[in-house]
């Protein structure tokens, strides 16, 4: 079936059907779920009930005391998150985060309304968990938990991209995402999860990346972007992969140096590591910063993570550097060093070129390569010739964990503005703390998914669009290897004329290296071009 | 509209009870003395066992949503406020949000226009509502201290008299009474109005709004207009609050359909949303500082997990690493 057309898809109706919502049962149409995880993955992770199911079956062979796993599931879980109890409890269902939500926005459906994607899961705590909810039931919002409210959460659980953007405007904090993680990890025990989240988390266990590319995969990668580079530039740079006794290591996510338009934002890294002759190495092991795990459950985000540290031990590092990731640094920010710290192996980042010591990372020991960069600029070892990006006018969309987890802001717009000469912002209220999600974060990026996923990124497309419209924006930059990935197909979709390219491709197109030759062509070998005459 | 319709009946059920239970003498002391009493029991005995119960549960990750610029390099301008790194950034981050109601301050309205172009209005009657009808409740229950004080306490007294600086009527019509009453009537028709928030709401919603409405008009209609014996309620506040309860003769039904509603109100309380008046000082996104990186945060259930060794993942790899002259730690 094709897929639907722009003006068809935008026919949105946000209308609330005269039934209510305990209804549990949902339609999984093609084109707005993600298919099962396959059970080499499940088996290869040690995960509960691999088996051969997709969600549009009628019997999705849950083991047969799976009700009494969900619920001792949450039971264990009230007690290890205060957050999970906490937003269980309080929520007053003010509706304040109803429009808030991309997929609500795109779908008209209520049930993306992040209040009552919430309320999936509190109807069972309420029947299973309360006095009010086991003697008055639905009118205390209790409902029973059933084989169809497993489907429905299956189904609305992966409508949720864990963005945040909704915790942003409710009055206690109530955060989606936390509800979601949880929901999954649910899911996850009776082996009801998305392949989409599944292979590259078991690719990551086994190869050290999502995209399971093995260590001499990756030594050829990288290999085939220094002779590029190369002949891009003139100038030939050192790689290394698995070096000890680098003073640093660096990590990104394996798409980087994988897919386009990533890889141009890779050899935007070589370049400048190079140009400041850092003393680096990646790793073929720690070859992800990206962490699928995420998506699937705590415990499969520590399992991920892990290698971070030990391998920055392995090899003697002093500190870490992490490449453009959104989830990478949410797990990197707000996870990492209470999972698998403390890293006193390592040292206080300090800046080699420049001697700025990066104390807001002193405890976790990385830095973003934003943070970096920005440094450099600011402390003026970076020669850049901003014209070189003239063919490109430019917007920044804020990557929803970078600006939701970290705060990570100012940085990345100051680099733009020091290699870009025309910037744009869009609209306030899309930006920043309250930008909107690319619509395919949190494992959701896949083909099948393709309705939902232009459902849930109109909000996104739509800001772009208008700034395409009113100020000629050609270029979305953008700091996150799923938007790189999932905002192409996008905008080709509802903003049809603009590219997608991380901070760091801007960065090697304007940096003047030293024994380079005359640029004629940017990183994507194409024309440095003249700057357009600005649209009307 | 089954549920708000049912919700109403359900209020004016327990006024209706307790205003014809307190014309048979013998069953005051059950509404004057053994439903407050019963009331505050539960109220204090469910409210701390919510807390504890939530105290007890860890936080395992420190997840605080940023709204602002992280604290970085120094010159670049962070956020106290909305990405606080410090205990103080915090107290402030949660004051603003408890006294001010920040968040919700922040909410705006989406619209799908053709084109299609989605815009982002303004929408700040829902916090306006909210503030107001949070703040004259503060105001009137502070007031009420003077039922249960004596002498009646200076902040009550100075209250009333800015409450009642219009000086309207007899007695004195205090604003607050006005603004609470139309707060709650703002809330309530947007509940039914609004078919977003109809579709969320359920019986609890309505019934918690109908009973702060029966509180608020039972409570305005004995003052203003059945002229309740005020030092008769004093007295029997007092009685109480010296556990030597006494019910003086001269109540009358408006009277104790209001401390019944009230009573229903606290009892309530402890196992309903109204809970958010405790939830809201402990939520994790909110009161945890975005120092992340800069402060270990212990996890007390963290726990060993399967992980792939590296030794286990170059013994998968090591001929083909070899061969591409990659370092191996053994050959």
């Amino acid at each position: 079936m094709a897929n639907p057309k722009p003006e068809e898809l935008v026919q949105i109706q946000y209308r609330t059907p005269p039934a209510g919502w305990m209804n549990p049962a949902v339609e999984f149409r093609k084109g707005t779920f993600c298919y099962s995880a396959l059970a080499k993955n499940l088996k290869y992770l040690g995960l509960p009930n691999p088996r051969e199911w997709q969600p549009f079956d009628a019997d999705w062979k849950l083991p047969p005391d799976w009700k009494r796993i969900i619920l001792e599931g949450m039971r264990e879980r009230l007690k290890k998150y205060r957050s999970f109890r906490l937003f269980m409890e309080i929520c007053v269902r003010c509706g304040a985060c109803a429009d808030k939500c991309h997929f609500y926005i795109g779908s008209g459906d209520p049930k993306n309304m992040p209040v009552l994607r919430a309320e999936l899961l509190r109807s069972v705590y309420r029947r299973y968990f309360t006095l009010s909810g086991r003697l008055f039931g639905s009118l205390a919002g209790a409902r029973d938990l059933t084989e169809d409210v497993i489907k429905e959460w299956f189904y609305y659980f992966h409508q949720c991209t864990e963005c945040r953007r909704c915790s942003v405007f409710c009055p206690y904090g109530i955060d989606t995402a936390e509800i979601t993680m949880i929901a999954r990890e649910l899911l996850n025990l009776i082996g009801c999860n998305i392949n989409w989240v599944l292979e590259p988390a078991a690719n990551c266990f086994r190869t050290g990346n999502h995209l399971g590319i093995q260590p001499h995969g990756f030594k050829d990668s990288l290999d085939f972007a220094v002779d590029e580079l190369e002949e891009l530039t003139g100038v030939r740079v050192d790689a290394s992969i698995n070096r000890k006794g680098a003073e640093i290591l660096f990590i990104v996510p394996s798409a980087d140096y994988f897919a386009t338009p990533h890889y141009y934002t890779f050899l935007g890294y070589l370049a400048l590591l190079h140009e400041i002759g850092l003393d680096y190495t990646f790793s073929a092991f720690a070859s992800e910063g990206g962490n699928f795990g995420l998506f699937n459950s705590h415990e499969m985000m520590k399992r991920l993570n892990a290698k971070v540290y030990a391998e920055a031990k392995r090899l003697g590092v002093k500190w870490i550097l992490g490449g453009e990731c959104g989830h990478m640094w949410r797990v990197l920010h707000q996870y990492m060093d209470t999972m698998n710290g403390p890293a006193d192996f390592l040292q206080e980042p300090v800046s080699p070129v420049t001697g700025t010591r990066f104390e807001n990372a002193r405890t976790t020991k990385m830095v973003h390569i934003c943070e970096f960069t920005a440094d450099l600029i600011h402390s003026g070892k970076l020669r850049l010739d901003p014209a070189r990006n003239d063919r490109w006018n430019v917007t920044f969309h804020d990557s929803c964990n970078p600006a939701r987890a970290m705060g990570l802001l100012e940085e990345p717009r100051y680099i733009l503005r020091n290699v870009c000469r025309r910037f744009h912002e869009m609209p306030e209220n899309t930006i920043r703390e309250q930008t909107f999600c690319c619509g395919s974060g949190s494992g959701l990026g896949t083909d099948e998914n393709f309705e939902m996923r232009m459902r849930g990124g109109l909000p996104r497309a739509n800001a772009v669009k208008y700034v395409r419209d009113k100020h000629g924006v050609n270029l979305l930059a953008c700091i996150c290897a799923i938007d790189k990935a999932t905002l192409p197909p996008l905008l080709e979709y509802w903003a049809p004329g603009v590219d997608v390219a991380g901070i760091h491709e801007l960065v090697g197109n304007a940096l003047v290296m030293r024994g380079e030759k005359e640029r004629s062509t940017d990183l994507r070998g194409e024309p440095i071009g003249e700057m357009e005459a600005a649209h009307a | 509209m089954k549920k708000p319709f049912a919700a109403l009946i359900a209020v004016a059920a327990i006024a209706l009870v307790a205003g014809v239970a307190s014309r048979v003498d013998g069953l005051k002391p059950w509404l004057a003395i053994v439903a407050p009493y019963g009331a505050l029991a539960v109220l204090l005995m469910g409210l701390s066992w919510r807390v504890v119960r939530w105290s007890l549960a860890p936080v395992p990750f420190r997840i605080p949503t940023v709204c602002g610029q992280e604290k970085s390099l120094p010159w670049i301008k962070a956020s106290a406020l909305e990405s606080p790194w410090s205990t103080r950034g915090v107290v402030a981050r949660m004051g603003l949000e408890i006294l001010l109601f920040r968040s919700l301050f922040r909410n705006t309205r989406s619209r799908l226009d053709p084109g299609p172009r989605l815009i982002y209005g303004e929408a700040r009657w829902l916090w306006l509502g909210a503030m107001a009808f949070h703040w004259s409740l503060l105001v009137i229950l502070l007031r009420h201290l003077r039922f249960v004080v004596q002498p009646a306490p200076r902040l009550a007294t100075f209250l009333e008299s800015v409450d009642g600086f219009f000086q309207i009527g007899v007695p004195v019509l205090y604003a607050t009474d006005i603004v609470f009453v139309a707060a709650l009537l703002y809330l309530l028709q947007r509940r039914l109005r609004d078919p977003q928030v109809r579709f969320i709401s359920l019986f609890t919603d309505y019934f918690a709004l109908f009973l702060l409405l029966g509180i608020a008009l039972s409570g305005v209609w004995m003052r203003y207009f059945a002229r309740v014996d005020a030092v008769a309620v004093k007295q029997l506040a007092l009685s109480l609050t010296i556990f030597s309860p006494a019910v003086p003769k001269n109540l009358n039904a408006w009277f104790f359909a209001h401390l019944a509603l009230v009573c229903a109100l606290a009892a309530y309380l402890p196992f309903s949303k109204l809970m958010h008046l405790g939830g809201v000082f402990l939520s994790p996104t909110r009161n945890l500082a975005n120092d992340n990186r800069m402060r270990r945060h212990v996890n007390p259930w963290n726990y060993p997990v399967k992980v792939h060794t590296y030794e286990e993942w170059e013994d998968e790899f090591r001929e083909k690493m070899e061969a591409a002259g990659l370092p191996v730690e053994r050959h």
